[in-house]
């Protein structure tokens, strides 16, 4: 049996205090690919300033519906969304809002490192180009050392900007990745198993990483790693065939998990 | 019997062969105690083989070499005073005696001698088929009664013909790489052949482009000046270019990243399917419909346009070259990886923004590969260029004047009555090689940048 030791788990149990005020809200939100129902009316709230983890077995339905707070389901062919989300009380299936507005404040880092074929200072300059952000090139400047550097990237990269960001290392690029989507400041950073393309050393960075974004702002991070969801979160919700099982503070799910589908899968029985 | 019979009986002796093998592995399994290596088809290939190969590997060496030989010992029995005869006189009687051997077409009184080295042309050859025959037969057999005393359980038959079944395939990839490379010899020769004629300073340099021909005799050999030619091609293929790669290229985005799926499933081969009509359709619809079109929007707007112009034939090739720019391009940016327009749509940048800045540059090596590809497709073109430029080989910088190309230029040196041994028709060789190398060089750079840049975005 495979527990994930206490010491571990409530690292961020101060923090979670905080967390209050819910930044977005899902309501009975089904997904379906075609005809088949990915999500089955899901119900959960982000906090303000929470890392909240998804985690589950694969397939089901964590990224699906990780992809719907931000509406990147709509570039999918054949999927449909019903039910509501919130950001701030506006709801982001609106047709009156602006989708393109709702991806700079609802930002996202991908699996892979996915770097445009771009120089490392366009890849972080490129959002707030995109979005008028910088009055100028040295307010543009400022805004690209400010996300290099909350990402931890900076110092390695400040002597290179001119360079490809093809060009660095699978953990570099994540967090180049992660600068870049910061640059717009987005309000809310969702994350699709960021670590799982990086070795354990880049994860390591990666986690400090979200444990100190997560002081300006709300993350929600899919994960297929147990101790990395117990390290970094506030709360975790266990998915499992479409359906939300459990949500609750990360450590109450790692040690007195309510359902019995959850402590199975924690404890390694299936997954 | 004929060489068609001859190898139609070794194929029957081969499956023979392959019968003997596969009674001759069985009969050694029910008698050895130990397991047979492979299974009884492979025992049977493997006879089949034996028999076969080494017989047609002497079938082969014997065609080749034996005219060769018949010929050096019927010149060397020809009466003494014939004997310093020039090459081409000896060719010349080498038909003549092969027409009177056969009894068919022969012109004029036949000399005894002549006779005489006939029926001895006649002896040889056929001398020569009964020991090609009793050769290849006992070779044949051989091969089979070795290869049969062979079978034994140890004996890896299956991986012998899997390394029969490599080196054919490696012969058949050879024809194609041979065949290429034979052209090209030749091709060089003949160009060489021309440029003692013509000095290469005069072809590639000249400006002037009037082959008189030969048949008006006396007043020099005309002039051989490649640039006009050469300008009338690269004007011809820009036009084109400017026509097939905006459209092309906006036709791929499309394609790739708006079109819902039913419509690309249906559009797609529907523009594939200009890239079929035969170019001598595009020629006629360029004569006919494109150039009368185009002079009297030129009468219209007070301008001189010719029906049959450079502008004529660059559009309709510009046509012709939209799907190979289309769907090469479409296969691109399909490759693309979605997460590079996952990242830039999540950080909340529009459709069109995402394909500007982030799918193109990601695409462009690719794309500019394409565009050469399609480029020197343009340059080889023959058939519209042919109907629709105007042959004007005269350089000038107007696209609205008939030009040349040099494909044009190909055609019109060799066809009606050509003597061989001369510059006029010897050109379109000169003409030829230099196509190719332009082509080469620009399909070597296409695929150049292709592969260069695709790694990186893996």
């Amino acid at each position: 049996m495979k527990m994930i030791s206490p010491d571990v788990i409530g690292q961020r149990k101060e923090s979670s205090e905080v967390a209050s005020k819910a930044k977005m809200s899902a309501r009975s939100v089904r997904v379906f690919y075609s005809e088949v129902e990915a999500i089955k009316g899901i119900d959960l709230d982000i906090m303000e300033n929470e890392v909240i983890a998804f985690i589950g077995p694969s397939g089901c339905g964590k990224s699906t519906f990780l992809r719907t707070l931000n509406r990147m389901n709509d570039t999918i062919e054949d999927c449909r969304v019903e039910g509501t989300v919130t950001l701030d009380g506006q709801d982001i299936y609106d047709p009156s809002l602006d989708v393109v507005m709702l991806r700079a404040q609802v930002g996202m880092v991908f699996q892979k490192p996915n770097p445009f074929p771009k120089s490392i200072y366009d890849n972080v300059a490129y959002g707030p180009k995109l979005h008028g952000l910088a009055r100028g090139r040295g307010d543009l400047d400022e805004i690209v050392e400010n996300s290099l550097r909350r990402a931890g990237l900076w110092d390695e990269v400040k002597d290179r900007l001119d360079k490809p960001g093809t060009g660095l290392s699978g953990g570099q690029q994540q967090r180049l990745c992660i600068a870049r989507a910061i640059a717009v400041s987005p309000e809310v950073i969702l994350m699709d198993e960021p670590c799982s393309a990086l070795d354990p050393i880049a994860t390591a960075k990666i986690e400090e990483l979200i444990d100190e974004l997560s002081s300006q702002y709300s993350i929600a991070i899919v994960t297929h790693s147990m101790q990395q969801a117990a390290r970094v979160s506030d709360r975790t919700a266990y998915f499992h065939l479409g359906e939300l099982i459990e949500v609750n503070n990360t450590e109450k799910v790692f040690t007195q998990p309510d359902h019995h589908l959850t402590e199975a899968y924690i404890t390694g029985r299936f997954g | 019997m004929n060489n068609l019979t001859l190898i139609a009986g070794l194929l029957m002796l081969m499956a023979v062969a392959y019968q003997i093998g596969l009674m001759r592995s069985r009969a050694v399994a029910r008698t050895d105690s130990e397991r047979m290596h492979s299974r009884p088809v492979y025992y049977g290939w493997l006879v089949a083989l034996w028999c076969g190969v080494p017989a047609l590997f002497v079938f082969g060496l014997w065609s080749l070499l034996e005219p060769a030989v018949i010929r050096s010992i019927v010149i060397g029995a020809l009466p003494a005073e014939l004997a310093d005869m020039p090459a081409q006189q000896v060719s010349v009687l080498m038909n003549r005696l092969g027409h009177i051997a056969s009894g068919f077409g022969v012109a004029g009184e036949v000399a005894p001698w002549e006779a005489a080295a006939a029926e001895q042309l006649t002896r040889l050859q056929a001398i020569s088929q009964l020991a090609k025959i009793a050769l290849m037969a006992s070779l044949a057999m051989a091969g089979v009664l070795m290869a049969r005393r062979h079978i034994r359980p140890s004996l890896r038959a299956r991986n012998h013909v899997e390394k029969v079944i490599a080196a054919l395939l490696a012969i058949c990839a050879g024809v194609a790489v041979l065949t290429t490379v034979g052209i090209v010899f030749s091709m060089f020769g003949e160009a060489m052949h021309f440029f003692s004629f013509v000095s290469p300073m005069e072809f590639f340099f000249g400006t002037t482009w009037n082959p008189r021909f030969s048949t008006t005799g006396a007043g020099g050999q005309g002039e051989f000046g490649l640039l006009p030619l050469l300008w009338g091609t690269l004007m011809v293929s820009i036009i084109a270019l400017l026509v097939a790669v905006p459209i092309g290229l906006m036709t791929a985005i499309y394609m790739a990243e708006y079109a819902p799926s039913w419509l690309r499933s249906v559009a797609k081969p529907v523009i594939e399917v200009l890239a079929g009509i035969p170019t001598i359709v595009y020629g006629v619809f360029a004569l006919m419909v494109v150039g009368p079109f185009f002079a009297s929007v030129g009468d219209m707007l007070g301008i001189q346009i010719r029906a049959t112009s450079a502008l004529t034939a660059g559009f309709v090739m510009g046509v012709m070259i939209i799907p190979f720019v289309s769907s090469l391009s479409d296969d691109i940016i399909t490759q693309v990886p979605q997460s590079l327009r996952d990242g830039s749509l999540g950080l909340g940048a529009t459709r069109s923004e995402t394909i500007r800045q982030v799918v193109l540059p990601a695409a462009l090596p690719g794309i500019v590969g394409a565009f050469l590809l399609a480029a020197s497709r343009a340059i080889g073109e023959t058939m519209i260029v042919v109907l629709a430029a105007g042959n004007s080989p005269v350089l000038h910088a107007n696209p609205l004047e008939a030009v040349s190309t040099v494909t044009v230029t190909i055609v019109n040196q060799l066809t009606g009555d050509t003597d061989f041994a001369s510059p006029q028709s010897l050109v379109a060789f000169a003409l030829g090689l230099t196509l190719f190398v332009i082509t080469l060089a620009l399909n070597v750079v296409a695929l150049y940048i292709v592969r260069k840049y695709r790694e990186q975005y893996d």
